[in-house]
C-alpha cells in the first residue's frame, strides 16, 4: 500500500472512535472505584439517630454527644441566656438563619430550636470543623455575654449558634435533624417517622 | 538480535558482557554515574538531593518495619504505636527514625529548593526538573500529612479535621469531596484506613516515580553550578566538559563527607531530642484522639506552618483557602516570574538579593507565626508577612528586569 492509497478520513475516524470507546469505558470503570469511596452501608448505618434523655438536665448545662461520629451540643438554656439572644443580635452576621443548609426549617426561628430551653448544635465549627469550646461565664467589660469559643482560629457563636460578625467561621452553627419524641428525650438524626 | 546472534560462539566478555547484550547496563550506568559530568566548583550547598534520597531510604526501610507491627483501625492505632515503641525490640528507634526521617525529609527538601532559588538552577533548560521537583514536594506533603493521622493521637484527628475540612471550602463540590476524603460523615476508622493506603502505598509510589523522572531531566540537560553557568561549553577532545567531573567516583566521594555529617545530626536527633521539643512530635499527639474535645492550641506540624499562618490570617474561610493554596502553588511558576538573564545570585544584582533575604525571613517568620496560638497582634503580624510572601512572588517579574546584573564568567570560579 503506498501514502496515495490512504483513506486519511477512515484513519481518522477509527483512531477518534478507538480513543472515544476507550475513554467512556475507563470513566464507567472509575465509578465502582470513586463509589467505594463514599460513606460504606455500614457506615450508613452506623449514622442512625441517637436518644438523648434530657430529664436530669439542669438549667445551664451541657451534655456532648456523638452522632455519625460527629460532636452534638445539646444545652438547656436558663431564661438569662435565652433573654440575652435578642440584645447580640447586632454583632452577629446572620441572626435570623438565613442561610438554609445549616438547620431544619423548625429552627429558623430566633431561638435556633423546636423547644426554646434546648439548644441543640453540632459542636463543629464552620470554619474548619474544630470543636468549639463552652464559654457560658457573662463578662460585660468585654462585651461577651456567653456562648461559643472555638480555640482553633478564634471563631465565635452566641447561645444559639449564631457566629459573630469579624470571624473566620462563615455560618452559623449546624442544628442537626432532631425531634422531641417525649418531653424529656430528644431523638437526635431523626426528624420525621417512628422513632 | 542481530547482535546476539552474531555473539554465538565467541566465549568472551563474562557475565557483564552477556548481561549487555539484552540490557544496557554499562550504557546506563556510564550515562547515570561514571561518565555524568557535573561542575567541580560545587560548593554544599549541591548536597541536598543527595540527602533527600538518603532520607527517602532510610523513610521507606523504617516505614516498611513499621507496617510490619502498626494496625490501621482507629481502635487500635494509638496501642499498636505504643505496642511498638514498648515491646517491639528496637521498635522504638524504628519509629523515632521514621518520625525524625518525616522532619528531615522537609529541612532537606526546603534547603534543596533554596538552592534553586540562590543559583536559578530553574531556569531555562531546567524548567521542566522545578516542576517536577514541585510536584514531589506536594506528594511529600500529602505523604507527611496522611502519615501523621496513623498515630490517632489528639493531634493526628483534629489537625485533619482542619486540613480535610479546608476542602470544605471549595463551592459547590466541597462538601462531596469532603465526605469522599474521609469516607465518613466525620474522620473515623474508614478514614484512617484509607490513609494508610495512601501513605504506604499509592504516595510512595508516586514519589518514587516523581524522583525518577526527576532525574532523568536533570540527566539529560545537566546539573547547575554556583555560577549558573553552562559547562558544555568548553569540552576537550574526547567531548569531557573542562569545568566538569564524573558523578563517580569524584561527587560521590565528596557526597559520603555530606551524608555521614548528616547521618551524624540525624542520629544526634532520634537518640536525644527525638520530639524535639515537641516540633518533631507534638505533645497533644501522645493522647489517644478524642471526638468531644478539640486540644486548646492546634497547631500542625512545623513544616506546615508557614502555609498555615496565612490560611490564620485571613478572616474568610473560602479566601483563606485560595490564599493558602496559592502560597503552596506559586513557587511552581518561578522559572517565568523570573526575568533575570543571569541565573546564579553572585551575578545578581542588590534587588534580587534583597528580596531573596526579605523572603527567607518571611518564610520563618510565618512558619514560627504559624505554630503559636493566633492572639490579634500575630495574626496582623502574619498578615504582614503574608504581603511580602506573595509580593517576592507577584512583583517578581518587575524587580528582576530591572535588576542590574554583573557579567557571567566564561568558566567557573572556586571562591565566593
Amino acid at each position: 500500500m503506498t501514502e496515495d492509497d490512504l483513506d486519511r478520513n477512515r484513519r481518522h475516524f477509527l483512531t477518534v472512535a478507538t480513543v472515544a470507546t476507550g475513554a467512556v469505558g475507563a470513566g464507567m470503570v472509575a465509578i465502582p472505584f470513586i463509589s467505594s469511596l463514599k460513606p460504606s452501608a455500614r457506615a450508613q448505618a452506623l449514622g442512625a439517630p441517637v436518644q438523648v434523655p434530657l430529664g436530669s438536665m439542669q438549667p445551664g448545662e451541657m451534655v456532648r454527644v456523638l452522632w455519625r461520629g460527629r460532636l452534638v451540643f445539646v444545652l438547656r438554656r436558663t431564661k438569662e441566656m435565652l433573654a440575652s439572644l435578642p440584645t447580640v443580635v447586632g454583632e452577629l452576621r446572620d441572626p435570623n438563619s438565613d442561610v438554609v443548609e445549616q438547620q431544619p426549617d423548625y429552627a429558623r426561628n430566633a431561638t435556633r430550636s423546636l423547644k426554646p430551653e434546648y439548644l441543640i448544635v453540632e459542636g463543629s465549627c464552620t470554619h474548619l470543623g474544630c470543636a468549639p469550646l463552652e464559654d457560658f461565664e457573662v463578662r460585660p467589660a468585654e462585651g461577651w455575654g456567653g456562648g461559643f469559643f472555638c480555640p482553633c482560629h478564634g471563631s465565635k457563636f452566641d447561645l444559639a449558634g449564631r457566629v459573630f460578625k469579624g470571624v473566620p467561621a462563615p455560618t452559623n452553627l449546624r442544628v442537626p435533624p432532631h425531634r422531641f419524641v417525649r418531653d424529656d428525650l430528644v431523638l437526635i438524626g431523626q426528624d420525621s417517622g417512628a422513632a | 538480535m542481530a547482535r546476539i546472534e552474531a555473539e554465538v560462539g565467541k566465549p568472551q566478555g563474562g557475565l557483564i558482557k552477556w548481561i549487555d547484550d539484552r540490557f544496557p547496563l554499562t550504557s546506563t550506568l556510564k550515562y547515570h554515574v561514571t561518565e555524568y559530568y557535573a561542575a567541580k566548583s560545587f560548593n554544599w550547598w549541591f548536597v541536598f538531593g543527595v540527602l533527600a534520597m538518603v532520607v527517602l531510604v532510610i523513610q521507606l526501610l523504617t516505614g516498611i518495619f513499621l507496617t510490619m507491627n502498626y494496625k490501621p483501625a482507629a481502635a487500635e492505632a494509638f496501642a499498636s504505636v505504643e505496642y511498638i515503641m514498648r515491646d517491639v525490640e528496637w521498635g522504638w528507634l524504628i519509629r523515632y527514625m521514621h518520625s525524625t526521617g518525616a522532619s528531615f525529609f522537609f529541612i532537606v527538601v526546603y534547603l534543596h529548593m533554596f538552592r534553586a532559588m540562590l543559583y536559578g538552577s530553574y531556569k531555562k533548560p531546567r524548567e521542566l526538573i522545578w516542576l517536577i521537583g514541585m510536584m514531589i514536594f506536594f506528594v511529600l506533603m500529602a505523604e507527611g500529612f496522611a502519615g501523621y493521622l496513623l498515630p490517632w493521637g489528639q493531634m493526628s484527628y483534629w489537625g485533619a479535621q482542619v486540613i480535610i475540612s479546608l476542602f470544605g471550602a471549595i463551592p459547590v463540590v466541597g462538601d462531596a469531596l469532603v465526605e469522599i476524603i474521609r469516607g465518613d460523615y466525620a474522620i473515623s476508622d474508614i478514614t484512617l484506613n484509607r490513609f494508610f493506603a495512601l501513605h504506604v502505598i499509592v504516595l510512595p509510589l508516586a514519589l518514587i516515580g516523581l524522583i525518577f523522572v526527576h532525574i532523568v531531566a536533570l540527566h539529560e540537560v545537566g546539573s547547575n553550578n554556583p555560577d549558573g553557568i553552562d559547562i558544555k561549553k568548553h569540552k576537550d577532545e574526547n567531548g569531557k566538559p573542562l569545568d566538569g567531573v564524573a558523578f563517580h567516583p569524584y561527587h560521590t566521594s565528596k557526597d559520603l563527607v555530606g551524608i555521614i555529617v548528616f547521618l551524624m545530626i540525624f542520629s544526634a536527633v532520634v537518640f536525644f531530642a527525638p520530639d524535639m521539643g515537641g516540633m518533631f512530635l507534638e505533645h497533644a499527639n501522645f493522647e489517644p484522639a478524642n471526638m468531644t474535645a478539640t486540644p486548646a492550641h492546634i497547631a500542625p506540624v512545623w513544616y506546615y506552618t508557614p502555609y498555615y499562618a496565612i490560611l490564620r490570617a485571613v478572616p474568610d474561610k473560602l479566601w483563606g483557602f485560595i490564599l493558602f493554596a496559592m502560597a503552596v502553588v506559586l513557587p511552581v511558576f518561578l522559572p517565568w516570574l523570573d526575568r533575570c538573564r543571569v541565573r546564579s545570585i553572585r551575578y545578581r544584582g542588590w534587588m534580587y538579593k534583597t528580596a531573596l533575604t526579605v523572603f527567607v525571613i518571611t518564610f520563618v517568620t510565618l512558619g514560627w507565626l504559624g505554630l503559636q496560638a493566633a492572639t490579634p497582634t500575630y495574626v496582623m503580624l502574619a498578615r504582614v508577612f503574608s504581603v511580602l510572601y506573595f509580593a517576592f512572588f507577584l512583583l517578581m517579574p518587575f524587580y528582576t528586569a530591572m535588576d542590574k546584573t554583573k557579567p557571567e564568567p566564561d568558566r567557573v570560579v572556586y571562591h565566593g
